[in-house]
């Protein structure tokens, strides 16, 4: 099978109450593919005006919503699995062709998981309960979810397709409409999304608009007239949009990136098998989807005993990285997604240098022939330092890990926790002990043990300290868009007697 | 001799200058985390709330630079310049509608700068 830039129309409108619309003020901003910096299509530059339009038709369809069955949500929701499943290679396609990253990783991984993720709230909406609390024996409590109404949706460009996937999915199992922001540098799988899908949820329900942060994503967030905004991306805006939701008294959910650390017990090199294999893989996962996850393992603590003969083993592993066309399936890297984000990772590598940091490999952009030579590519690259340089303590979101050494679990620990983020972190150990005891010490919301970058449904998701709250993946993600409604009933016949 | 934290290229400056007449006063705050993190945001001046979690950089193109306190403690011995180039940013910054993006170049304080600013 070969896979190539699928075929886009000229141009794209807002999916606003059901039906694809023209801006109203005509404007649109093309959109191209890091790939090899081809045009892909124009999508809408929205303004506020846009963005009350399809807030205005959410609101308008929120009540019928609000009151379908869980098994007709339900429903919908595996439908739109199956269609995701059944067109899931031109979804792939869509993805490399918008965001740059490898084919593989977009049949293997974005897909399978937004597929399952639609299935996953599909089920657990039809097995779960409210309560009954009898206070006494003529009290009743009774405790049921109700939808907050509209949702507003702010999503990265790291993953479009599943980071949709993962707002979106929960908030129409709970009953809510959306308004959703894909990012500007890869609108398009949400746009076709809308395309496939739309047709199966009432008018308003969900709303795809376009458009610059400024422009668009500011008055999304700041409306009086959405309920909620789910947001993913980085501090400064994380700390605007919940300026203005103070505003509002909104709910915000946050999710705003790491620095984690990935750390390697000594046991680990204890035997030359499969294990060590698969930790040495582990280590090189730095490399997945370019860099560009918030919990891209980052940060690289070995114990010092086996520094030697591990990190031997990772820059082995880490040349061995084929780069290339991001649509040929043996490819295992690809492009960044935006020539903004190719510089910042090249300046970081340079401040790395400076501050004293030594590169072990990579350390470059890297020139790929052809047309490719348009794109936006970067070596993997492994820089050995210290946890105190800027390289260890900012998200560089590439294909670069810097690399420090530890004597024992304290000094880990220590390491792991000296960072302003907790989201992700990975810990690599034969030893039983450690296997809990170390992951409990690390403030992260999600520690990896022997494993890293697996991100099922059903395992909740989500950060410590800056790295923002709210839990994503998992069922409780529901009751971030809910309300909880109590009906206090009284059985008693008789009065309180007060008056 | 007057030493200074953060600088702007000449580029940047000029397309902040473009940017302050459309939108009148504005501040840059130092970003993190993921996606368009560790960028700086240029913001309307009114917009963005700041208190003493942020520490005052200087100023560029007659433009407050600011970043998270806690952040600072981790770049505070690096020089950084402000730098603008092509590309599409997500996040609430006011250059983005332009393909424009504001980017930090740093380098290491020198040994004068240093002392200068962090042997207090």
């Amino acid at each position: 099978m070969s896979y190539s830039k699928p075929k886009f129309q000229e141009k794209y409108g807002n999916y606003i109450n059901g039906a694809f619309v023209d801006p109203i003020d005509g404007e649109y901003f093309d959109n191209y593919s890091p790939v090899d910096n081809s045009l892909i299509a124009k999508f809408p530059r929205s303004k506020e005006a846009d963005v009350k339009k399809a807030i205005e038709a959410a609101n308008a369809a929120k009540e019928e919503w609000g009151d379908t069955s869980v098994t007709e949500r339900s429903a919908i929701l595996n439908k739109i699995a199956d269609i995701l499943e059944e067109n899931l290679e031109h979804f792939a396609q869509i993805e490399t062709s918008d965001n740059g990253k490898a084919i593989r990783e977009t049949l293997n991984a974005d897909l399978p998981l937004a597929v399952d993720h639609f299935r996953y709230f599909a089920s657990v909406i039809r097995a779960e309960e409210g309560s009954a609390s009898e206070l006494n024996k003529n009290t009743l409590s009774l405790i049921i979810q109700e939808p907050l109404g509209v949702v507003a949706q702010i999503i990265p460009w790291n993953f479009p397709l599943l980071m949709m996937a993962w707002k979106v999915a929960p908030a129409l199992a709970a009953g809510n409409c959306i308004v959703l922001k894909p990012a500007e540098q890869t609108p398009a799988s949400a746009t076709i999304f809308a395309e496939k899908v739309g047709h199966l949820l009432p008018k308003g329900v969900l709303n795809v608009i376009h458009g610059f942060g400024p422009e668009a994503g500011k008055p999304l967030a700041s409306s009086p007239d959405v309920d909620k905004v789910a947001f993913t991306g980085e501090t400064t805006t994380g700390q605007l949009i919940m300026q203005y939701a103070s505003k509002n008294l909104h709910p915000v959910t946050m999710e705003l990136g790491g620095k984690s650390p990935n750390v390697f017990f000594n046991s680990v090199m204890d035997h030359d098998d499969e294990f060590l294999d698969k930790c040495i893989e582990g280590a090189v996962l730095f490399a997945l989807n370019q860099g560009e996850v918030c919990t891209c393992p980052s940060r690289l603590l070995i114990q010092e005993d086996i520094y030697e003969a591990f990190i031997e083993k990772v820059i082995a592993r880490t040349e061995a990285i084929k780069m290339g066309d991001p649509f040929n399936p043996d490819t295992m890297m690809g492009a960044q997604a935006s020539n903004d984000q190719h510089e910042k990772i090249l300046s970081y590598i340079n401040i790395g240098k400076e501050e004293g940091a030594e590169i072990l490999t990579g350390g470059e952009a890297a020139k790929l022939d052809g047309d490719l030579g348009n794109g936006f590519y970067v070596k993997p690259t492994i820089l050995k330092g210290h946890n105190k340089m800027r390289v260890f303590q900012e998200e560089i979101f590439g294909p670069v890990v810097s690399v420090c050494t530890f004597k024992d679990e304290a000094e880990a620990i220590e390491i792991a926790n000296d960072t302003l983020y907790g989201l992700g972190a990975g810990v690599w150990t034969r030893d039983a002990h450690q296997l809990y005891q170390i992951p409990r010490a690390i403030k992260a919301g999600r520690v990896w043990v022997n494993c890293y970058h697996d991100y099922p449904a059903h395992a909740p998701f989500g950060g410590y300290k800056k790295s923002g709250f709210g839990r994503e993946n998992h069922l409780m993600m529901l009751n971030h868009y809910r309300q909880s409604k109590n009906m206090l009933i009284s059985y008693d016949k008789n009065k309180l007697g007060f008056f | 001799m007057t030493y200074k934290r953060v600088d702007i290229t000449k580029q940047a400056a000029m397309l902040l200058k473009e940017l302050k007449a459309e939108h009148g006063e504005v501040i840059f705050h130092q970003s993190g985390g993921c996606c368009d993190g560790s960028s700086p945001m240029l913001l309307p001046k009114e917009d963005f709330y700041l208190d003493d979690n942020d520490i005052y950089l200087g100023e560029v193109g007659q433009v407050s630079f600011y970043m998270s306190h806690d952040q600072f403690e981790y770049w505070k011995h690096t020089h950084l310049t402000v730098d603008v180039t092509p590309g599409r940013g997500a996040s609430f910054s006011l250059e983005i509608p332009k393909g424009k993006r504001f980017i930090i170049r740093s380098r290491m304080l020198t040994k004068e700068e240093h002392e200068h600013f962090n042997s207090l």
